[in-house]
Order: structure tokens, then C-alpha cells, then sequence
């Protein structure tokens, strides 16, 4: 095992595209000379149903195949999977929750774990024209956690999605990005 | 070249750069990123194929069959379902020996249906005769098929193989790979020269009757054959190190195995998750090793006996189960260890996608050096 070995999870709804998140933030990390492993929690695939997507990263090779039980950060992309799911589970001390909700806070995390609030929902509506908000809160990850660069986060996007539809995602991502580094979500 | 992207991806790309002449395949669940990925290629142009869109899994590989027997080199990829309904036509490739190479992206066979993860599929055709190599992960599952083709197409071997990767926790995973060059893997897999083809200028039968009289012999030249891809794997797996930088010389593999009082036995994608906890039960103070079943078939029985003979206790993980008897890996582990006085223990786990940590490897690990063993492990009591 390496000198470190952090762990992402992501829950959202079917549809809102948490595999491709956690693949992309993967990609942009692997971009940052880190060893990457993204992979989905294999439910039952529709639209609406509870999804979870995970990602780990490592200075050294990732061996273990095991699900995130205990992650430093979590995204929640909807937050009436809230009232539900426990997402905050196994939560370790110092980790990050980025939460897509309109509300600036009321959400009680574990001892030592910050939340981040951030309605990226809006800024997809805004900039994508569509309710899907994965990449708004991918840029939201690079800048609360430093995991990813926001250039290699550019690139992923770029390599995924072609023309506009890059364009407008990169634009989400980076007013996600910006909004969280200025303090102002 | 160092990338990332999807194991059904890295795979597919594996299987262009061996040039695979005929691909057939049935698109539909069950079926994996790994045939759409090739189908895309054909059209783009990147691989030059013949793609057989068929409508089942047994014309895939009947289609297979055929174009081996012409002289082609061929793949097709499946799973759970598709490989069961492929099962008849498993036995005349390999009866035939027709080198065909075949991913298995192993998942649970229904009832009740699950898409999940374990590794009952490609057991249930461990006597059909097909070579079996299993992958700990994405590079081992992109470089296996390269060294697959060149073991199968040896003409003293002429086998079929699968190549076989964890469903989803593999198929699924996004992790980094050392992509070969089109040039190194033309370097080490040449063009395939069939030992004899179907020609109507010189017309021959592949799979004819044969009787009482001859039955029997062909069943052992069969047998022998497979015992001899021992030797190849070797051989063409430490060329492979040689080429790649990565050795498959070994039909097994060991990790921490010298000093260990206890061995885990394990195949697949959760080699991985063994051996960050040999890790930490090594910090324990725990004597505990893995010794890593590459190649199931040929099954590794001497290599397994003379790698343990230092080893006290054996637990074996079998993602199957032989209904009515024990965990496939298990019952052959015994018979290799037959005479020793190493005690095996058999814990069938992780059926149908249920998730192992690294918490559960220890306490499987607590429970065979306590001598409790031959159990499904994990099993939810409230249900039954």
C-alpha cells in the first residue's frame, strides 16, 4: 500500500450521471500523475433509483476491490437521498461532503467532516440547459479538495463530450469551481 | 503506453492489437462494453474484421467454430447466460482444436437472475476443454488475451481458451494499463498458421463420428494436449516478460507465500483485496500468504503441492459452488495436497456480486487457523 489512499463516493439517481463523474474525475486524476480506480455500484440500473459511483486514488497501485465503506469524501448530487440514505456513512474525520441542494446548510455530518453546499443544479439549468449536474459538482471537487486539477478536469470533460455540450459542461464545471474556490456558494 | 479507461475497453483493444480476422458476437444482456467497443472499431476502421452480427450466443460461437476452421483467427466474448447457451458448441472447439479465444466476463447464473459478479459461468465449462486463465485485474486481463492466442495457436497445443475477468468489478472499473504498441504485440503473436483448414480445393472433416473404436483416443490426445499448455504457458509467458516487462511464466503466482504459516487460495479480481489484508495481518504479527490461481485450467496441481509443502493451514476462496459437493477450486486443491498433512478449508463467498473486504479475508483467515471451514461465508442467518 502507498503513503496515501483516498477514497470518493457519490450518490445520486439514476440518470444524473455519477458513473461518468466518477470516471472523469479518475481521468483528471490519473492526468495528475496519481493511480486512479473508479467504478459504479452495481445496482439496479434505471432512471430515479439511488446510485453510488466510487473513485480511489493512490500514489501507488490500487489493489483493493472492495466497495467505499469509509470514504474522505462524499458528493451527494441529490439531496432527498438525504431523508433516505445515510450518505454521510462511515464518513472519516476531515473528509468533504459537496451537496448539490439550494439550502446553505441543516445538514448534520459527522464530527470532523465539512459540508459544502453548492446549488448545482441551477448552474446546470444555466449553463447546460438541463438538470444534470455531475459536471458542475466534479468542479466542485476539484476546488474543495485539491484531488484534481481543474486544466486535467478540462481535458476529461474535453475527451468525453464533443462541441457544445463540452463547452457547456466545461463552463458548469468551471462556475462550480470558481464559486467554491471564492468562498461564495 | 500508459492509459486509462474501462477493463471492457482496455480488453477490447487488447483484442485488436491481436488482430482477431473474425468476431462474432450477440449484443444484448448479458454482454459487456466489449464487443459494442470492437464493433465500433470494425467501423471506424481501426481493426480490420469480419464482425458477425449473430442472433444468439450459440451461433457466436458456432460462427466462431467455422471461421477457426477455415483458418481464421477469431474471438467472441460473453458471460453468465450467453456462455451456457453456448455450452455444446464449447465442447466440438475443443474437440476440434480450433484455437479460439474467448473472454468470459464472469457473472452468477440464474435462478434467480443476477448480473453480479462471481464465477460459476466459466466453472461450469471447466470439463469442456478450453484453457481457463483468470485476471487480478485490468492489465492482467488485456495482457492475458495476447498470450492466450499464442499459447492456444502453438501446434502442439490447439485449444481453445477462455480468458476470464470479474464482471463489473473488473469489466466496469476505470484503473490505469501499459497499452502495448500495435508493433511489440506483432512482435511476439504472429499471424496465425492454422496446422489444417477447411479448403474446397482440398476438402477434409473437422468433428467427424468417431467410434467406440476411436472415441477414447481422442478424448486422451485431448487430455494430453491440455497438459501440455503447462509447458507453453510457461514458455510463451516468459516471453512475454521478456517483450512486455510483465512475466506470466507462472501458472500460479505467490505473494508472501516463503514465510507464511497460512495460504489463502483465491482466482480473479480478489486477489487484490487478499493481499492489502496479507498486508495489514502481516503487521499483526500474522504468518499469512496468497498463493494466486492464474491458470485453472490445466489445473496447477504439482506446482500448487510443491509451492504449499512448507504450509500449515489452506483457505480457499471459491467464488462457485459445485452443488452437492464443494467449491470447485477446493476440491482440487485437496486432491493436490492428497497425503500431505496440510489441512484445507473451502469458504464459498461472494456469489452473485456480494461485496468482500478486507475485514472478511481476515476473519476467514481467523476461522481456518480455529479450524472451521468447508462453509458459504457471509451468510445472512435472517433469511434462511
Amino acid at each position: 500500500m502507498g503513503f496515501f489512499l483516498r477514497e470518493l463516493r457519490i450518490h445520486g439517481r439514476g440518470g444524473q450521471g455519477s458513473v461518468t463523474a466518477a470516471e472523469l474525475i479518475a481521468v483528471a486524476a490519473f492526468q495528475g500523475g496519481v493511480f486512479a480506480q473508479a467504478f459504479p455500484a452495481f445496482g439496479v440500473e434505471r432512471r430515479g433509483a439511488p446510485v453510488q459511483a466510487f473513485v480511489r486514488f493512490s500514489d501507488e497501485k490500487i489493489r483493493l476491490r472492495s466497495q467505499v465503506y469509509e470514504p474522505d469524501y462524499i458528493i451527494v448530487q441529490d439531496s432527498t437521498l438525504i431523508a433516505d440514505i445515510n450518505v454521510f456513512a462511515g464518513m472519516k474525520a476531515g473528509g468533504v461532503a459537496i451537496i448539490n441542494t439550494e439550502k446553505t446548510g441543516g445538514y448534520s455530518a459527522p464530527d470532523g467532516v465539512s459540508i459544502i453546499t453548492i446549488d448545482a443544479t441551477i448552474i446546470a439549468l444555466e449553463e447546460i440547459g438541463l438538470p444534470i449536474t455531475n459536471t458542475a459538482l466534479m468542479g466542485a471537487f476539484a476546488a474543495a479538495t485539491g484531488e484534481i486539477e481543474f486544466s486535467a478536469l478540462e481535458d476529461a470533460l474535453r475527451g468525453r463530450f464533443e462541441g457544445k455540450l463540452a463547452d457547456t459542461n466545461i463552463k458548469a464545471s468551471q462556475r462550480a469551481y470558481e464559486m467554491i474556490k471564492g468562498g461564495s456558494a | 503506453m500508459k492509459e486509462i479507461l474501462e477493463g471492457s475497453h482496455a480488453v477490447a483493444e487488447a483484442t485488436r492489437l491481436c488482430r482477431p480476422e473474425v468476431i462474432a458476437a450477440y449484443p444484448i444482456t448479458p454482454q459487456t462494453h466489449i464487443v459494442e467497443a470492437l464493433a465500433q472499431m470494425v467501423a471506424d476502421c481501426r481493426l480490420q474484421s469480419e464482425y458477425i452480427c449473430v442472433e444468439s450466443e450459440f451461433s457466436a460461437l458456432s460462427a466462431c467454430l467455422g471461421a477457426s476452421a477455415a483458418g481464421s483467427r477469431t474471438y467472441s466474448a460473453t458471460t453468465s447466460q450467453g456462455l451456457a447457451l453456448m455450452f455444446e458448441v464449447c465442447f466440438n472447439v475443443a474437440g476440434m482444436r480450433l484455437p479460439i479465444v474467448m473472454t468470459i466476463a464472469n457473472r452468477a447464473m440464474s435462478a434467480p437472475l443476477s448480473i453480479w459478479n462471481d464465477q460459476q459461468d466459466s466453472i461450469a465449462l471447466r470439463d469442456s476443454g478450453w484453457i481457463q486463465l483468470y485476471a487480478e485485474d485490468n492489465q492482467e486481463a488485456l495482457d492475458l488475451h495476447i498470450l492466450a492466442y499464442r499459447v492456444c495457436e502453438d501446434h502442439d497445443i490447439l485449444l481453445p481458451a477462455f480468458v476470464c475477468f470479474d464482471g463489473f468489478i473488473l469489466t466496469h472499473t476505470y484503473e490505469p494499463v501499459d497499452m502495448p504498441s500495435q508493433e511489440e504485440v506483432d512482435a511476439y503473436l504472429p499471424a496465425f498458421n492454422p496446422y489444417q483448414k477447411l479448403d474446397a480445393k482440398d476438402p477434409i472433416s473437422f468433428g467427424m463420428y468417431a467410434t467406440p473404436d476411436y472415441y477414447l483416443e481422442f478424448r486422451y490426445e485431448n487430455q494430453r494436449a491440455m497438459l501440455r499448455t503447462k509447458e507453453a504457458i510457461r514458455k510463451y509467458g516468459a516471453l512475454f516478460g521478456e517483450q512486455f516487462g510483465r512475466d506470466y511464466s507462472g501458472l500460479i503466482e505467490g505473494y508472501k507465500l516463503e514465510d507464511a504459516e497460512t495460504a489463502i487460495i483465491a482466482m480473479g479480481s480478489i486477489c487484490g483485496t487478499v493481499k492489502d489484508a496479507i498486508d495489514e495481518m502481516r503487521a499483526d504479527g500474522k504468518k499469512v500468504g496468497l498463493l494466486k490461481i492464474r491458470c485453472y485450467r490445466p489445473f496447477p496441481d504439482e506446482e500448487i503441492a510443491s509451492a504449499l509443502s512448507h504450509i500449515k493451514t489452506v483457505a480457499v476462496l471459491d467464488k462457485n459452488v459445485s452443488l452437492g459437493s464443494k467449491g470447485a477450486v477446493a476440491l482440487e486443491v485437496k486432491d493436490a495436497l492428497y497425503g500431505s498433512s496440510i489441512d484445507v478449508y473451502d469458504y464459498i463467498l461472494g456469489l452473485g456480486g456480494r461485496d468482500i473486504r478486507k475485514k472478511d479475508i481476515k476473519a476467514i483467515v481467523d476461522l481456518a487457523e480455529k479450524g472451521s471451514g468447508d462453509m458459504f461465508y457471509g451468510l445472512r442467518e435472517e433469511l434462511l
